[in-house]
């Protein structure tokens, strides 16, 4: 599996040159950390690829690293799977909270339609390009991005339940 | 939306001449809830709006706070028809995380459970798409078949439907003597059940006047919105997660793949009643050839201890105590591990920061990923077609808001 | 060799008539019992199903546990023509305003069952999208505990309801403490 991340690694240095900020293997998936900017051309260029053809979005989703520095802070996680040579590949992008826009990538994949909403509603990550980026799972008007670390889990307004019973 | 936006997105299509139903978030036939605002020209579905998020009970949340092995009750809930695979492909993924080598005789019995929980989901899927055709006799003969398997869930861990099965590391007890009997007994029965059920369906013609042609969706618009499982083999593309990257010993069994051609309601109803089939030929097979040998992995930093021994020796006390409070050792890392569901691709994507609990679980829900394709399916098509194509679909509330 | 009527008498149940007063062709008794009798055997439910709750119910309605036997044959799925509202699994905020308008929707006489954990107080789902309990927003006669409960569970819930119903006053939901408690809830 390491030959398969250098040989990948390489044609997308040759292409896209420092767009790639790094590659390695993590368990049985070549990763590449890569810019933004680029992450639908990246796409593009790997949906007709020679080697594999990266056909197949398995998921998307967002993370949220407080501890990073401000720039990488906001994570967005894309699998792709080649279904004919089997072959899957991860692909991350960083972004910080002052520029959290990231280029959507529904225009390839209808799919990431609704990922990138769940993303957005999560997160907060704005998908530029996205036909409908409104909140999915939890109520529209949600003043807040629930998943973000800073945000409990519970709803400090229920009144049944005692926090210091529960060990919280 | 405000109102006045909506009021004046309502007078847009009357003026056009279609009216607006609202398939309601409660609704006998959505066997679900999720909500459908429909834009019709008389019978004729000109658009769609879904709305979803109306079970929102924040998996990925929850899942940041407990222990990595209370994780396994919340993995029950998501598809709830068919728990055990959820559970296993849970503990698949602690598994590739941690390295841990199960062995075969526990990789064999975790085989035998989750067929039965696929059995049992497409069971209920076909049943119910029976009912909403108007056949009630299928759904009462069949879920009888269902009885039978929540009691041979009941006899190896104890509850009925959120089954909570296993541990990291294998299983927590083998199978005894009475769930063998009730599995044997359950092997011969359900064959009859389902030749009896296929003489009510199959070739029966209104069944397959209404079923055929309902919601078809291409094999390329299938594979760009991400549909896995028996929705996307009914559209004709052989993809099966146990076959690609096969895991828990599926390379050891022989078994077929059913692919549909145009991947309407009746090819996905026949893809589901095939993979039943499959799925009993590859139990006779596992029970065949179980190996002996035993049922978890040598990890006592994360298998608890027998009893006896946490009772009688000091460092299986350790061990359970350790354990007990969520404070076994995971490296930091991040693993993706997927398993095939009743619908498809359900992927576990785990982030460790070394912590007591997750950093970050990314649920790949496969009924999240193919709803959105529903819009689709149903445009152009009668309001009858519609509820068909989405009971047909399989689409579990529990997995589809997480 | 046995005849109809000990066959009737050993495997048929009839239902037990109310006390009263018995005579050469008439019955008298209290206008309450003979409509809670008639009542109670015959609940129509409305099942409002939105998670793992709702399949055990399916198992309850199906052969081998069958509610119909209790009388609940008919399942109304039509707020205005139930009588049972019976809540089975997750209630999130975001459909809280949906269970509310369904019970408004509901002619008295109505009672409210809550299945299962998540029902009755949000059950595992402490979090910020649960609502933790129908009973912050409808009054609820009848809570079955369980996760999700065995379909004997769902059938003793039914049972007192039926025993609820069987012993109410006819003039209960006219009466003052009724009005204040459903005032509670912000209904009038």
């Amino acid at each position: 599996m390491e030959n398969v991340t250098q040989e990948i690694g390489k044609e997308l240095q040759d292409k896209f040159g420092d767009a790639i900020v790094s590659q390695s293997l993590i368990i049985d998936f070549p990763t590449f950390v890569v810019k933004k900017e680029k992450i639908l051309d990246i796409m593009n260029f790997l949906y007709d690829f020679e080697l594999y053809k990266f056909q197949f979005l398995t998921s998307l989703c967002g993370v949220h690293f407080p501890d990073n520095v401000k720039e990488e802070e906001y994570s967005v996680v894309y699998q792709l799977h080649d279904l004919v040579r089997n072959q899957r590949i991860r692909l991350k992008v960083f972004t910080s909270e002052s520029q959290i826009q990231v280029p959507s990538v529904t225009s390839l994949f209808s799919t990431a339609n609704w990922l990138e909403r769940e993303t957005f509603d999560f997160f907060g990550i704005q998908f530029t390009g996205h036909p409908n980026l409104v909140k999915i799972l939890n109520m529209e008007d949600q003043p807040y991005f629930p998943m973000r670390k800073q945000y409990p889990l519970e709803d400090g307004t229920r009144e049944d339940k005692d926090d210091s019973k529960f060990g919280r | 939306m405000n109102t006045t936006d909506l009021e004046k997105k309502r007078a847009e299509i009357e003026k056009q001449g279609y009216s607006i139903l609202n398939l309601g978030p409660t609704h006998p036939a959505t066997h679900g809830i999720f909500q459908n605002i429909l834009t019709m020209d008389g019978d004729i579905i000109i658009d769609a709006v879904p709305t979803v998020g109306y079970i929102h009970r924040a998996f990925e949340k929850l899942a940041e706070r407990r222990a990595y092995y209370q994780i396994t009750t919340i993995t029950d809930r998501m598809n709830y028809c068919s728990s055990p695979i959820n559970n296993f492909g849970w503990h698949m993924t602690m598994e590739k995380l941690l390295g841990i080598e199960v062995p075969k005789r526990a990789q064999y019995l975790r085989v035998i459970l989750m067929e039965l929980a696929r059995i049992a989901d497409h069971l209920i899927c076909n049943s119910v798409i029976g009912v909403d055709t108007g056949a009630l006799s299928g759904f009462l003969y069949v879920f009888q078949e269902r009885e039978k398997v929540y009691e041979i869930y009941e006899e190896i861990c104890g509850a009925r439907l959120t089954t909570n099965l296993g541990r990291i590391g294998g299983l927590e007890r083998d199978f005894p003597k009475k769930a063998w009997d009730k599995i044997h007994a359950f092997i011969e029965s359900l064959p009859k059940a389902l030749d009896e059920f296929e003489t009510l369906l199959s070739r029966n013609r209104i069944f397959m006047d209404r079923t055929i042609g309902a919601g078809p969706i291409s094999a390329e618009r299938a594979l760009n919105y991400g549909f896995t499982g028996p929705n996307l083999r009914a559209a004709g593309v052989d993809y099966d997660v146990r076959v690609a990257t096969p895991y828990s010993s599926y390379e050891d069994f022989d078994f077929q793949i059913p692919v549909g051609v145009n991947g309407d309601t009746y090819d996905r109803f026949m893809v589901r009643q095939e993979e039943m089939h499959q799925s009993l030929s590859i139990i006779k097979q596992a029970i065949a050839k179980l190996p002996e040998g035993p049922i978890h992995a040598d990890v006592p930093d994360i298998y608890l201890p027998p009893k006896e021994e946490v009772y009688n020796n000091m460092e299986a006390l350790i061990y359970q105590f350790k354990i007990v409070m969520g404070e076994s050792n995971v490296p930091a890392g991040e693993v993706y591990h997927s398993v095939e569901g009743g619908n498809g691709e359900l992927g576990f994507y785990l982030i460790s920061d070394g912590g007591r609990t997750p950093f970050r679980l990314s649920l790949r829900r496969p009924c999240f990923i193919y709803y959105q394709a529903y819009t689709e399916m149903i445009k152009g098509a009668m309001l009858s077609d519609a509820i068909l194509t989405l009971s047909s679909l399989n689409v579990i509330a529990g997995e589809l808001d997480a | 060799m046995s005849t109809e009527k000990d066959i009737i008498e050993t495997n048929v149940n009839i239902t037990k008539a109310p006390e009263g007063i018995e005579g050469a062709g008439f019955f008298a008794t209290s206008l309450d019992q003979v409509v809670g009798l008639a009542r109670k055997n015959s609940i129509w439910p409305l099942p409002f199903a939105t998670s793992c709750c709702g399949i055990e119910f399916m198992a309850t309605m199906a052969s081998h546990y069958d509610l119909a036997r209790f009388g609940s044959e008919r399942l109304s799925f039509s707020p205005r023509q139930a009588d049972l509202l019976m809540v089975m699994g997750t209630i999130s905020k975001k459909l809280a305003p949906v269970v509310k308008q369904v019970y408004l929707q509901m002619a008295e006489p109505r009672w409210v069952l809550a299945m299962g954990a998540c029902a009755s107080s949000g059950g595992i789902f402490d979090t910020y999208s649960v609502l933790q309990g129908i009973d912050r927003i409808i009054p609820v006669d009848v809570y079955v505990s369980g996760c999700p409960p065995r379909p004997e569970q769902v059938i003793d819930g039914i049972l007192r309801v039926q025993e609820l119903v069987g012993k109410e006053s006819l003039r209960r939901r006219n009466s003052p403490e009724y009005t204040e408690l459903l005032a509670s809830y912000g209904i009038e």
